[in-house]
């Protein structure tokens, strides 16, 4: 009973975390995209959509990224070419995103979907207990895991990454410095619009293997949430989002059990604790301003 | 014609014509320079002389809109700041370009044009940083750092490149004096190795002391090529502002006064990260007296000014007393009204909002004070009155304007400032706190600004300075006392004080040391 309960949080968590996961790189480059939500459900659409058509599932995973960093690029366009404000742009690309994979989906309502089959590594996954939790789970958890490994890595280890956190910091001296901002911001928004295609992907292929009008249901915005719990930090990201997740499995159970308390608190939880958070770490001002990105949605035109 | 061809295959840097436009305005105006090897150059000028436009443009940050730079004798196009480096410029910004979350030796990386690894490079800049005299923590955090702190990082990490060219761009304006020394000694190291450094500086003196050769820009244009040596600073002056500026007038202060600003044992805990909390900060102000308070950026001033002016409340209603009465518990508005004026740092975005015109933000920072002169009793403004009082004021301190009652970012730095000054002399106040009257704004409107202070005081008001500029608070103040740290020092009387007392308390002497120490020296 544990060990499946546990199984179901890690599928609710992966996809917020590779969302997160994204929008974290996007934020310690500097630009606030709120369009999460939006890229993450025409992620779902594409990769659903594609998955159907080819009849090959891994077709649909890339198709999902693709679509992901395309959408992403119609936000770097306008916020960092154009110089729009990233919160209108952002909230603008969510609204859009919804409308427009709920128009593409209308003929694939109800259709059953491809399943992105689970990895079974032999003998490993007979382990007791953490055998399938750890060694027989689907392909994207340990994607995710990677992920976080790999951003991690980048940030704090690699001169890419140092130049994309001084582009986060203080983009007027990373100018100066002769880093080209704009190009490094493209590619932040752009890894962060492929991080959301591809968890649109899990909930449509491996979450629920289906097509339902938004059926991201607020994931981008707890995925937004969860990189400030983290403080702009990548293994805080797996820990908040596999906090997140268990609150959401949490509160399935605990309607299941008839406890008396309405889903709708329950559902509120993530936010409720990310404001919680926020209120702690804002106690300690000083690891805060070390982490987050100062230059966070402030728009940056060159000098020239 | 070959001779001048000659000197130009001689020259490290040759400018030639170099032209800037932003929109209609000429930032810089057809400038011809020379370098040699070896030379310190001095770039004089006024502030919106055209200096920074100048730098920029040879530091590939800006492009220039004509003229042709020849390094070496080759005729180059520097696009961009890596270009720059690659060809052997380096830069110290006046605003640091560091990045404050990131350590010392991150922001040293940042600018290496080869990746290398990190421990490789803080080994180098250690070394660099003994050989020069700059001691430097690697792995210490920019944002936990001193100014002078900070500026060693930026000239190492220009160092790290081993650039032929320096530009300093106003190295000193953030140092004590002694810090200041020691970057000279670096100077003359550099320049013993025959790297040039073209120094930009608005302070004469030390001009005259390091530079081998000077070019004035006066409003975008070359005025004059110069020998500093052989110049007196008055000459330089003359050269950078156009004619003579007036010397400042203060008389002796007069004995047996009250105290009109008190403040006694403020403290204040850092509000974030990178402020500085107070200790236990004592001071009196008396009636016509002018006090000063030194100290390099960053050592708690702002704060300081933030808990005098009722910007932050103190928990004690006694720390601070405006005219005998406690004030600790009032807010600015409450502050202002029991007679005290108050001046912040920042022009725009504090004292006064940008995109307002100068008539509200005259309204905005006197509706309490001045309800009955500029509002009716139903709260509606009366216009008129607002607009008079603005044209009395821009008057009163010749504030020039391109229109009637333009917005508060149109005018220029010094115009605005008189403008703020103004606008509370108006009120004619018995307490009057500034912080960095003259920040950033030209020689002329400095001048007039210190005339205004000190005229104040002379009517019987108490006025307290919170400046950067020593050469300001000598000209002006009766006594100087010294923050350090969030720590005041006892007041200097002028007649006591020195340049060198000020700055060793400045950089953190206490008053027993300072004395021997002196001896030392």
């Amino acid at each position: 009973m544990l060990e499946s309960i546990l199984i179901t949080i890690a599928t609710a968590a992966t996809p917020l975390l590779i969302a997160a996961m994204g929008e974290l790189v996007v934020e310690r480059s500097g630009v606030l995209n709120l369009g999460v939500e939006g890229m993450m459900i025409m992620g779902a659409i594409s990769g659903f959509a594609v998955a159907l058509t080819t009849g090959s599932v891994w077709i649909g995973v890339f198709a999902a990224i693709l679509v992901g960093a395309a959408f992403a690029l119609i936000f770097g366009f306008l916020t960092l070419s154009l110089v729009t404000n990233q919160v209108a742009t952002g909230l603008a690309l969510t609204l859009f995103g919804l409308g427009l994979s709920g128009m593409l989906g209308e003929g694939f309502v109800g259709r059953p979907g491809l399943k992105l089959g689970r990895i079974d590594i032999p003998f490993l996954s007979d382990l007791p207990f953490v055998g399938r939790l750890l060694f027989g789970q689907d392909p994207l958890f340990y994607v995710s895991l990677l992920l976080t490994a790999a951003v991690a890595y980048f940030l704090f280890a690699t001169r890419a990454g140092l130049m994309l956190r001084a582009v986060g910091d203080n983009h007027t001296s990373a100018h100066a410095q002769g880093i080209n901002v704009v190009a490094v911001r493209y590619l932040a928004v752009m890894f962060g619009g492929a991080c959301a295609g591809l968890a649109g992907a899990y909930l449509s292929l491996v979450y629920t293997p289906q097509w339902v009008e938004n059926m991201t249901a607020g994931r981008g915005w707890i995925a937004l949430a969860l990189v400030v719990f983290a403080s702009w930090r990548p293994w805080r990201v797996v820990a908040g989002a596999y906090l997140f997740g268990g609150v959401t499995i949490g509160q399935l159970h605990a309607q299941a059990q008839g406890m008396a308390i309405p889903s709708q608190l329950l559902s509120s939880l993530p936010y409720l604790a990310t404001i919680a958070v926020l209120v702690i770490i804002s106690r300690n001002r000083r690891l805060t301003m070390m982490n987050t990105p100062a230059s966070l949605g402030r728009p940056f035109v060159p000098e020239r | 014609m070959s001779a001048t061809l000659e000197n130009r295959a001689e020259s490290l840097l040759d400018v030639r014509g170099l032209t800037k436009l932003f929109g209609s305005l000429k930032a810089c105006d057809g400038i011809d320079l020379a370098i040699d090897r070896g030379e310190i150059h001095a770039l004089l000028g006024e502030n919106g002389a055209g200096k920074s436009t100048f730098v920029k443009m040879l530091f590939g940050a800006l492009e220039p809109a004509a003229g042709t730079i020849r390094w070496k004798g080759e005729k180059v196009t520097i696009a961009s700041p890596g270009e720059a480096r690659k060809l052997g410029i380096g830069m110290v910004f006046q605003h640091f370009s560091l990045f404050d979350a990131l350590t010392a030796a991150e922001n040293i990386m940042l600018s290496l044009d080869d990746p290398a690894p990190a421990g490789a490079v803080a080994a180098r800049a250690r070394e660099l940083s003994e050989a020069y005299g700059l001691p430097l923590d690697p792995n210490a955090h920019v944002g936990d750092l001193s100014v002078g702190e900070r500026q060693r990082i930026e000239i190492i990490r220009c160092l790290l490149q081993n650039p032929e060219l320096i530009i300093l761009d106003e190295p000193t304006s953030v140092l004590t004096p002694q810090e200041a020394d020691r970057l000279f000694e670096t100077l003359a190291k550099l320049k013993v190795e025959g790297r040039s450094i073209l120094y930009i500086s608005h302070r004469l003196e030390e001009v005259k002391r390091i530079c081998d050769r000077a070019t004035v820009l006066r409003q975008g244009r070359v005025i004059a090529h110069c020998d500093p040596s052989r110049e007196t600073a008055s000459s330089l002056a003359r050269m950078m502002v156009g004619d003579e500026v007036q010397a400042v007038v203060r008389e002796k202060p007069s004995a047996a006064r009250e105290v009109l600003l008190e403040v006694r044992g403020l403290s204040r805990k850092a509000g974030h990260p990178f402020a500085v909390s107070l200790s236990d900060i004592d001071l009196s102000v008396h009636a016509g007296e002018v006090l000063g308070i030194a100290g390099v950026a960053g050592n708690g001033q702002g704060e300081f000014f933030e808990a005098v002016s009722g910007e932050v409340l103190q928990e004690k209603a006694d720390a601070v007393r405006i005219r005998g009465k406690d004030a600790g518990r009032r807010d600015i508005s409450g502050r202002r009204l029991m007679g005290a004026a108050f001046v912040p740092e920042e022009r725009l975005g504090h004292a006064a909002a940008p995109l307002m015109t100068l008539s509200q933000n005259l309204l905005l920072s006197r509706c309490r004070t001045d309800a009955r002169a500029f509002l009716s009793r139903l709260g509606v403004i009366r216009q008129g009155a607002v607009a008079k009082a603005a044209k009395r004021i821009a008057e009163a301190m010749d504030v020039r304007k391109a229109s009637e009652d333009p917005e508060a970012t149109a005018l220029s730095g010094g115009n605005l400032q008189k403008f703020v000054i103004g606008r509370e002399l108006d009120r004619a106040p018995m307490v009057m706190v500034v912080n960095q009257p003259t920040w950033g704004v030209d020689a002329g409107a400095a001048a007039r600004i210190r005339q205004a202070l000190i005229d104040l005081a002379k009517g019987g008001s108490a006025v307290l300075v919170i400046s950067q500029d020593l050469d300001e608070l000598f000209e002006i103040c009766d006594a100087i006392a010294v923050m350090h740290h969030g720590r005041l020092s006892a007041p200097i009387p002028i007649g006591e004080a020195t340049y060198e007392k000020v700055g060793l308390l400045m950089g953190g002497a206490t008053p027993e040391t300072a004395e021997p120490m002196l001896e030392a020296v």
